[in-house]
C-alpha cells in the first residue's frame, strides 16, 4: 500500500530531515518526493511505500502528526487512492 | 506521480471547507424476520442487525483514518417496519427492537419505521402510522417516514391527513425536548428506496438482503470553488460546479466500495447530494448568494437552485457506477445558517421554500412552524409538496415542526447536525374542508405536459 505524506506549514530547517528520519524509524520506504515554498508556506508531499511498516498505519499517522504539531506544521498522511480517486479519472 | 497542486487541494476540501463524507448507511432487510409473535420477530431482528452491523462503525472510523477523509455519520436502514410487523401488530415493540439495535452498534440513527401508504393501506399501515409518536418518543435514534404518493398511483389525501395530526402529536409527545419527535418524521412523494439520508431511509423490498449507501456532501467545496469565479457567466459557474461535484462524488464511490469490500456487503448506490450543516462554510443558501443573490429567497432563487441541482447530479453521475437515493441540493433550513439567516432577514418565507423544492432534491426539510398550527393546515402543506413531487415526477418530502408553545419571531434550538430554526409563519386560512374529504388525487397524466 501507498500513502501520501503532505507537510504544510512555516519553512524551517530540518522538516525534510525529521520526516524522512520517522519514515525510516519505521520502516516506510520513501519513494518520491516533492517540495515548494510558496510565498513563506513549505508545502512537502511525500510518496511512501508502506507495506513493511513496523508499527500499525494509523499509529504511524499518528506519530508524523504529533511531530508535525512539534514543529508547528501540520502533517496529513492519507491513502494515495483518496488523491487518485478525485484527480484521475 | 500526483500533483502537490492536487493533493493540497484535497486537504484543503477537507480542512477548511467541510468536505466529507456525510453518512455510510447499511440497508438491512427484515423480511426473513416476520413473525405472527412480535417478541419472537424482535428477537430475530435484533440477532440479524446485530450480526450484519457489528463492524459497520469501526469499518467506518477505520477508513476516515485510513483515508484521512471525515465520515460524519454511521447510520441503518431497514425495511418498512409496517411490512415486517403486519402478521403481528404491536408495532411499537420493533421501535424499542431498533432502538436496542442503535445503542449496541453505536451507529446514530435506524431509518425505516415507515409506511409505503401511497395508494391505499394495508394490513399493519394504519396500526404503523398511529404509533408513530409514541415510537418517537420512547427511542431517541429511531426515525420514521410514510409515503403518501406517488407518480403512479396519485395522492393518498386519508393518509396526508392522518399525517398532520400525527406530526402535531408526535411534537406534543416531545414538548420537552425540542419537539424533537416531528424532527424524526418524513411524509414523502415518490420516496426512493435506497435513500442513505436521515430522517427519510429506509430499506425498499426490492433492494439486497444487506448493501452500503452513502451520502457525500460538501456546500463548503462548492461556494469556495465559485469563489475563485467572480466574474464567470452561467455556463461557466455551472461547469465548474460539475467539476466539483464530480470531485466530491469519486470520494463518496471510493469509501462506498472500500466499506463494502470490508463489510462483505454489495454496494448499492452513491447519493450525489448537497448536504448542509449549521457550520460556517458549509450552506447551501451561501452557495445561491454566492452565485449573485443578495439573500436567499429573493428572486431569481428558484433559478440558480434548479442550475446548482441540474450541474451537480451531471458531475455526479459520471464519477460514480451506481448513483440513487435523494440526489441533488438539499434546502433544509434549520442545518444551513444561510437559509436561517435567510429568514430572519425576511427574504425567505414558505412559500419560496415550496417553489424551490420543485427543481431540488427534497423538499420542505426542518422548517418550524407555530407551535399552534393546525393538524389540517400541516396536511396541506404535505398536499401541496406531494402534488409538486408526483406532477414533477420527483421526490419531494415534507419535514416539519410545530414548535409547541412558540410563535412567530421565536426559534427552537435543535442543536447539532440539527441547527436551530426560527418559527415560520404559515397561512393563516383554513384549508380544513379539503383535508376532511379524504379519498385519492388520481394519478397526473404523464403526456400532453404544459
Amino acid at each position: 500500500m501507498r500513502a501520501v505524506v503532505a507537510v504544510i506549514g512555516k519553512d524551517t530547517v530540518g522538516i525534510l530531515a525529521k520526516v524522512s528520519g520517522i519514515c525510516a524509524e519505521y520502516k516506510a520506504n520513501v519513494m518520491d518526493v516533492t517540495q515548494t515554498i510558496m510565498q513563506d508556506l513549505f508545502a512537502m508531499t511525500m510518496m511512501i511505500e508502506i507495506s513493511r511498516l513496523t508499527t500499525d498505519y494509523i499509529d504511524f499517522a499518528e506519530k508524523l502528526k504529533a511531530a508535525g504539531t512539534e514543529m508547528g506544521l501540520q502533517i496529513h498522511v492519507m491513502h494515495e487512492d483518496i488523491f487518485n480517486s478525485m484527480h484521475k479519472i | 506521480m500526483l500533483n502537490t497542486g492536487d493533493i493540497l487541494e484535497t486537504i484543503k476540501m477537507i480542512q477548511e471547507e467541510n468536505l466529507d463524507i456525510r453518512t455510510t448507511t447499511m440497508g438491512i432487510s427484515l423480511l426473513d424476520c416476520i413473525d405472527s409473535d412480535a417478541d419472537r420477530a424482535c428477537e430475530k431482528i435484533y440477532e440479524k442487525m446485530m450480526r450484519k452491523a457489528e463492524n459497520l462503525v469501526k469499518t467506518g472510523e477505520d477508513i476516515e483514518k485510513e483515508y484521512g477523509i471525515p465520515i460524519i455519520n454511521k447510520r441503518i436502514s431497514v425495511t418498512p417496519i409496517a411490512i415486517v410487523s403486519a402478521a403481528s401488530g404491536e408495532p411499537v415493540k420493533y421501535a424499542r427492537t431498533l432502538q436496542r439495535v442503535a445503542e449496541g452498534t453505536g451507529v446514530n440513527y435506524i431509518g425505516g419505521y415507515s409506511a409505503l401508504v401511497h395508494k391505499g393501506f394495508s394490513a399493519g399501515d394504519k396500526e404503523l402510522i398511529e404509533s408513530i409518536p409514541e415510537a418517537l418518543a420512547e427511542t431517541t435514534n429511531v426515525c420514521s417516514s410514510v409515503n403518501v404518493g406517488s407518480t403512479k398511483a396519485g395522492i393518498n389525501m386519508d393518509a396526508v391527513s392522518m399525517m398532520g395530526k400525527i406530526i402535531r402529536e408526535a411534537s406534543e409527545k416531545t414538548k420537552n425536548d425540542h419537539c424533537f419527535g416531528a424532527a424524526k418524521i418524513v411524509v414523502f412523494c415518490n420516496a426512493p428506496e435506497d435513500n442513505p439520508f436521515m430522517a427519510g431511509a429506509f430499506h425498499g423490498v426490492g433492494e439486497y438482503d444487506c448493501e452500503i449507501n452513502v451520502g457525500v456532501s460538501g456546500p463548503g467545496v462548492v461556494r469556495a470553488a465559485l469563489e475563485k469565479h467572480p466574474d464567470a457567466n452561467i455556463s461557466e459557474i455551472a461547469d465548474v460546479i460539475k467539476k466539483t461535484a464530480f470531485k466530491i462524488t469519486r470520494m463518496g464511490q471510493l469509501v462506498g466500495t472500500e466499506a463494502s469490500r470490508r463489510l462483505r456487503v454489495p454496494f448499492g448506490i452513491v447519493d450525489l447530494s448537497l448536504a448542509p450543516t449549521p457550520a460556517v462554510g458549509d450552506s447551501v443558501a451561501h452557495i445561491l448568494e454566492e452565485i449573485g443573490l443578495e439573500s436567499c429567497g429573493a428572486h431569481g432563487t428558484t433559478a440558480c437552485l434548479a442550475m446548482l441541482n441540474d450541474a451537480v447530479k451531471k458531475g455526479g453521475v459520471m464519477a460514480s457506477s451506481h448513483v440513487g437515493g435523494l440526489s441533488g441540493a438539499f434546502i433544509p433550513v434549520s442545518e444551513d445558517a444561510g437559509m436561517i439567516d435567510a429568514v430572519n432577514r425576511g427574504s425567505l418565507s414558505l412559500e419560496k421554500l415550496e417553489a424551490m423544492t420543485a427543481v431540488c432534491s427534497v423538499g420542505l426539510d426542518m422548517i418550524v412552524v407555530p407551535g399552534d398550527t393546525p393538524a389540517d393546515t400541516l396536511s396541506a402543506i404535505i398536499a401541496d409538496e406531494a402534488a409538486i413531487g408526483m406532477v414533477n415526477s420527483k421526490t419531494t418530502a415534507v419535514r416539519v415542526i410545530p414548535a409547541i408553545g412558540m410563535k412567530e419571531g421565536e426559534t427552537l434550538e435543535f442543536g447539532g447536525l440539527f441547527g436551530s430554526g426560527p418559527v415560520m409563519p404559515v397561512s393563516r386560512f383554513s384549508s380544513s374542508k379539503f383535508i376532511s374529504r379524504g379519498g385519492r388525487i388520481p394519478a397526473p397524466l404523464q403526456s400532453l405536459k404544459n
